[in-house]
């Protein structure tokens, strides 16, 4: 039975499809991504789910519960972690955790007594008396985490976790994920790091204005959509070669820039090529989610 | 989540946005105070002692009297102006509090609702700031005074509401500015703030007539001198009639605003 179930959606702004048929369910304990370029959707899709946008079209189930009709009970067994940081800046780490779990309609004395093992899992114990101005951006998104979690939610919406953040403090927010997982928490986000949609999704959808152009596990993305082997290619003589010799050697060749991309099944004879060519450089790597990213919703810059 | 139209669908979950509000302000409590008390003193003390001793006596009272009487409405009014304008402005579209606290079970009707209910809160302490000036220079003797306590909250719950409803529209601060020079200001000069409505030409005080603050003076002025005020009802339902429709305008407004 899904915690979160999606028909059809349809959502127009000024005219313009943002939101244009996306389907999908959503099972407890899942891990489920959903990838895409800057506007491709996934905040709008996520604002809908929440109840906090009405579709021009579709429905939406949030756990079990029509939404946005039912949004407000809903919404009381979900957490959100926001693209931008909201925390309340007027108060302490406590302050902002007790005030939030107001929000639920949660008794202090229950919110009190959560507060010290939520600072323990966000890595801020001995932080609870500091002003919101005084943490880093790594201790925010963390706070923000466990403010998330005050309510005890069953799922919980992320949206860009860890985008902004150095690789220590992108880590400690992924070891996190992976124990709410492991202790049968459903979690959905949003995200464009394609690293971090391979090591915590299950399950992921990439969306590109407004549809789901591809669904399923990082390794069955890759295979389906994309040759295993790459060699990214630079140097002098590269579009001379790519516009020669590359063409038979490669199933598929990308110029983006100064690199030529060669995807291949047989990367033998590409390899063999290269290197009988000391003027180019070149990298061999098995493909991976970003190049099926690059692949499904091209190369061109989005903003 | 509510139609784009549909009356606001309050419930008593505005309480814990309230309450949040009022953290934060008793971490600013003293400051808060001594400015409720400072501000009106000084126009108080100042015009009303100042201009006082040129002029006779204004509608049968001292002057300072005359004065102090109108501003704790008009100074009502601006504090519920100020909190629902600049402060909630902050909290909507600059911390992005409200984004906050409507991902928890808590619809926006009930945010606006709060930040009402808030700003008239607040207002209120402004205008028993001055009632506490006028009975301590011994401006006002008489027991009907104490029905403009009730008034205040009306004062704010008019003023905030209208606060709220140019802040759904406002794209950054400096729209309030425009709210302040051709609505506010004008409106304490019309509404016998600082001098009797009655000094104005007829087509001036023809328009007054149809704004709020001209009837909350004319229930606080008569009340504070002893006299029961004619029309009651008429004042109390202007105001009403502004602050339910303020406050539906800015309940649709915010939701064109954040739920688009």
């Amino acid at each position: 039975m899904a915690v979160l179930a999606a028909q059809n959606l349809r959502k127009s702004y000024d005219g313009q499809e943002v939101i244009a048929g996306v389907s999908f369910g959503i099972a407890p304990g899942e891990c489920f991504g959903l990838l895409g370029p800057n506007g491709a959707g996934k905040t709008t899709t996520l604002r809908l789910c929440l109840g906090l946008t009405r579709p021009d079209g579709g429905s939406v189930e949030l756990m079990r519960r029509p939404v946005p009709g039912e949004a407000r009970p809903a919404r009381a067994r979900v957490g959100v972690v926001p693209q931008m940081d909201n925390l309340d800046p007027d108060f302490t780490v406590r302050e902002n955790l007790l005030v939030y779990g107001r929000y639920f309609g949660l008794p202090d004395r229950t919110t009190r007594e959560r507060i010290p093992q939520l600072l323990e899992f966000a890595g801020l114990a001995g932080r609870a008396d500091s002003r919101i101005q005084t943490l880093s951006g790594g201790m925010k998104r963390r706070l923000t985490l466990a403010r998330a979690l005050i309510n005890d939610p069953d799922l919980i919406f992320m949206d860009e976790p860890t985008t902004g953040l150095d690789p220590q403090a992108r880590h400690l927010i992924w070891e996190r994920l992976k124990q709410l997982l492991a202790q049968g928490k459903t979690i959905v986000l949003t995200t464009h790091f394609m690293e971090e949609a391979e090591r915590l999704c299950a399950r992921l959808a990439i969306m590109d204005r407004g549809r789901f152009i591809a669904e399923g596990s990082p390794r069955e993305l890759i295979s389906r959509h994309i040759e295993p082997h790459v060699a990214e290619v630079h140097g002098d003589g590269v579009m001379e070669w790519a516009e020669g010799e590359a063409g038979a050697l490669a199933s598929r060749v990308e110029k983006s820039g100064e690199t030529v991309f060669c995807y291949t099944a047989d990367p033998g004879p590409l390899l063999a090529s290269l290197s009988r060519r000391p003027d180019l450089r070149y990298l061999h790597r098995p493909a991976d989610l970003e190049d099926v990213f690059l692949k499904l919703t091209g190369r061109e810059l989005r903003d | 989540m509510m139609h784009p139209f549909f009356p606001p669908a309050v419930s008593l979950r505005f309480v814990p946005v309230w309450r949040r509000n009022l953290l934060v302000w008793r971490k600013l409590a003293i400051p808060s105070i001594l400015g409720n008390l400072a501000d009106p003193m000084i126009y108080v003390l100042g015009l009303g002692y100042g201009l006082g001793s040129i002029l006779p006596q204004v509608g049968g009272v001292s002057y300072v009297a005359f004065l102090a009487a109108g501003m704790v409405c008009s100074s009502t009014m601006n504090s519920a102006t100020f909190e629902a304008m600049y402060s909630a402005f902050s909290r909507m579209h600059v911390q992005r509090t409200w984004d906050a606290i409507t991902n928890a079970p808590i619809e926006l009707d009930d945010v606006v609702l709060a930040e009402l209910v808030w700003a008239a809160s607040k207002s209120v302490l402004s205008g028993l700031a001055i009632l506490v000036v006028i009975w301590a220079l011994g401006l006002s003797g008489s027991a009907l005074a104490l029905w403009v306590i009730p008034l205040l909250p009306l004062i704010g719950l008019t003023f905030g509401a209208l606060g709220l409803a140019m802040t759904a529209l406002a794209r950054s601060y400096d729209f309030f500015m425009y709210y302040f020079t051709l609505v506010i200001t004008p409106m304490i000069m019309v509404s016998g703030v600082f001098f009797p409505a009655e000094q104005l030409p007829a087509a001036f005080q023809a328009v007054a007539g149809f704004l709020p603050l001209i009837h909350a003076v004319a229930l606080a002025r008569p009340l504070l001198f002893g006299q029961v005020p004619a029309d009651i009802l008429l004042h109390i339902g202007v105001m009403l009639a502004y602050a339910v429709a303020g406050f539906y305008a800015a309940a649709i407004l915010c939701r064109r605003r954040l739920l688009k």
